[in-house]
């Protein structure tokens, strides 16, 4: 089967595919590569000699900004837009499995939401907590504008994972006798937890990310994107660097993780291919 | 029985309206009414219907001058993730011939999408700076005698920084799109001796068109709103749209933001609307 020779279109498509890979990741490297410049290194090449020296700055005092204030705020607040978007999206799906007045026009303002510029949903959000009188915040008015731009996503995401869900597991529950919250607990749940994750998964980063939508809405204290926004105009050293390779770093370990947890769901899913009677107290 | 079931439904999507109502539509409402207030320095909201904001809008040559160059912005970013999009989506699809295999290369395409997009941004800059190293490659090579300026803070900037960020929302569609293709149609297309132009574009082109469709919906709609790209890698002296709303915001000008805003909303449903005509989208989701 594999012994059909290459076409030489492969050849030059897999040349374009290591160009665009090297276009991706190129900057990137080299942001990791002089995040470890020396001591009285610049912000761009030659290095000045090697050293810890940026990374050990990053946990000093600051002068400017707030960096670690703002990092802890932008993990809090992903946490609580994961949590938040699991759940809503989750609930939402199983509403959407059913058709119900206003199902469609649900859809298309999810839908609306992501494809509206961030600019002006930022600006709405910020008007209406302005003409409320209410202060702005990143746990009130920030929280918002990222669910506006995360439960579509997930909304998406749980529409891919019901479209592919077989409903006589939940049937044949019904007729052993599950009540609807026993076939949601101990059938549905289970079989869509690894997508879950999934949603988690998006629902963080995407708010970790995020910087158009919370601009105007995140009031007096900066999230991290925003921080480093403005940090960016005003920071001549390295240590920019440092905190782009060090967030980068954790990011990829959460995700790591992530990924590593949704294996063990298959591999736990796959060897205790039955966990029927479990859900009888 | 049906009664029960629909009172379910509403408390099971209910806390994804009440955000949507709360969050979104509630604003978006509120952008359209505050773009007919009035404003003063230490007032920023004043209720009134004016006409005044869209006056000034449409009045100033500044703005066609920013829409053009949103909109410059806008089609050259698009051609160049179509194309590159598209491309990879192809090779993906249908050059590599294992599902691991495949599942190893798009991820190694979204990897770098899980740093900050600041950072993103931020680390062209020891690439294409004044003293960055395309510079120093150029000047090793004798090509250029003194650094060249406009690699960075420059338009070629903001488009290089649109299309290394956007790329992939092109390329996720347009991948989907053909994975659905089924494998027959295009050894019928060959059989009938159609060559491989020929079946790429009469056949693989047009079963694309959903996906191309939702990836353009979604690069125009980012490159349009932008303003962050535009201020790290534009330096300041870039114009967009975005932009333009975020710096009136950030002298709390909120009325004339809002008229703005509207008129970018405007402007994007319209080209969005002209996306949908070639396809259907609703197919596809």
């Amino acid at each position: 089967m594999r012994s059909e020779p290459r076409p030489r279109s492969f050849y030059v498509l897999a040349a374009i595919f290591a160009l665009f890979v090297l276009f991706l990741y190129g900057p990137m490297s080299t942001v990791v590569i002089l995040a470890f410049q020396g001591r009285d290194g610049g912000l761009t090449f030659p290095m000045n000699g090697v050293s810890l020296h940026w990374f050990t700055d990053l946990f000093q005092p600051q002068p400017i900004g707030d960096i670690w204030g703002a990092f802890d705020r932008s993990i809090r607040l992903g946490l609580m837009v994961m949590g938040l978007t699991v759940v809503i999206a989750f609930l939402a799906g199983l509403a959407f499995r059913r058709r119900f007045r206003g199902s469609s026009a649900l859809f298309y303002i999810a839908i609306a939401s992501i494809i509206m510029p961030s600019v002006v949903v930022s600006l709405g959000i910020g008007s209406l907590f302005e003409l409320l009188g209410v202060e702005r915040n990143w746990w009130s008015s920030a929280l918002g504008a990222h669910l506006t731009w995360t439960l579509p996503f997930g909304l998406l995401i749980m529409f891919a994972v019901f479209n592919r869900f077989n409903p006589s597991y939940e049937e044949a529950a019904r007729d052993l006798g599950a009540t609807g919250w026993q076939g949601i607990r101990f059938v549905v749940l289970p079989i869509v937890a690894p997508s879950l994750i999934g949603v988690a998964l998006f629902g963080f980063t995407l708010s970790y990310d995020e910087i158009a939508r919370t601009s105007q809405s995140v009031g007096a204290l900066n999230t991290l994107p925003l921080e480093l926004q403005a940090m960016q105009t005003n920071i001549t050293t390295p240590i920019i660097y440092a905190l782009g390779a060090y967030t980068t770093a954790l990011s990829l370990l959460v995700i790591g993780i992530s990924l590593g947890l949704v294996a063990i769901f298959r591999w736990r899913q796959r060897r205790h291919g039955s966990d029927a009677g479990r859900g009888l107290v | 029985m049906t009664g029960v079931k629909s009172w379910l439904s509403y408390l099971q999507a209910g806390p994804m309206i009440v955000v949507f109502a709360l969050f979104f539509l509630l604003p978006i409402g509120l952008v359209v009414v505050v773009s007919f207030f009035d404003y003063q320095t230490y007032d920023i909201l004043i209720p009134d219907f004016t006409w005044q904001n869209y006056e000034d809008v449409f009045t100033a040559s500044v703005t066609y001058r920013t829409y053009l160059i949103t909109l410059k912005f806008c089609l050259i970013v698009w051609l160049l993730t179509l194309l590159l999009g598209f491309t990879i989506a192809y090779f993906l699809a249908f050059h590599v011939r294992t599902t691991i295999w495949q599942v190893v290369l798009f991820l190694l395409c979204t990897i770098p999408f899980w740093t900050s997009i600041v950072i993103r941004m931020i680390s062209w800059i020891p690439l294409l700076g004044r003293h960055g190293l395309v510079n120093q490659a150029l000047q090793a090579m004798g090509l250029v005698d003194e650094p060249q300026e406009w690699l960075l803070y420059s338009e070629f900037a903001v488009i290089v920084g649109y299309v290394h960020l956007y790329t992939l929302f092109m390329i996720v569609p347009i991948f989907n799109s053909m994975m659905r293709i089924d494998r027959h149609l295009l050894e019928a297309a060959s059989d009938s001796g159609a060559s491989g132009w020929q079946t790429l574009w009469f056949v693989i082109v047009p079963l694309c068109k959903p996906g191309i469709a939702i990836g353009s919906i979604f690069v125009i709609a980012m490159v349009m709103g932008d303003f962050v790209t535009v201020n790290v890698l534009g330096g300041g002296q870039i114009a967009s749209i975005g932009k333009a709303i975020a710096t009136e915001l950030s002298y709390l000008q909120f009325p004339p933001a809002a008229a703005n805003a509207m008129v970018l909303l405007g402007v994007v449903v319209l080209l969005i609307m002209l996306l949908m005509r070639f396809a259907d989208v609703r197919k596809e989701l």
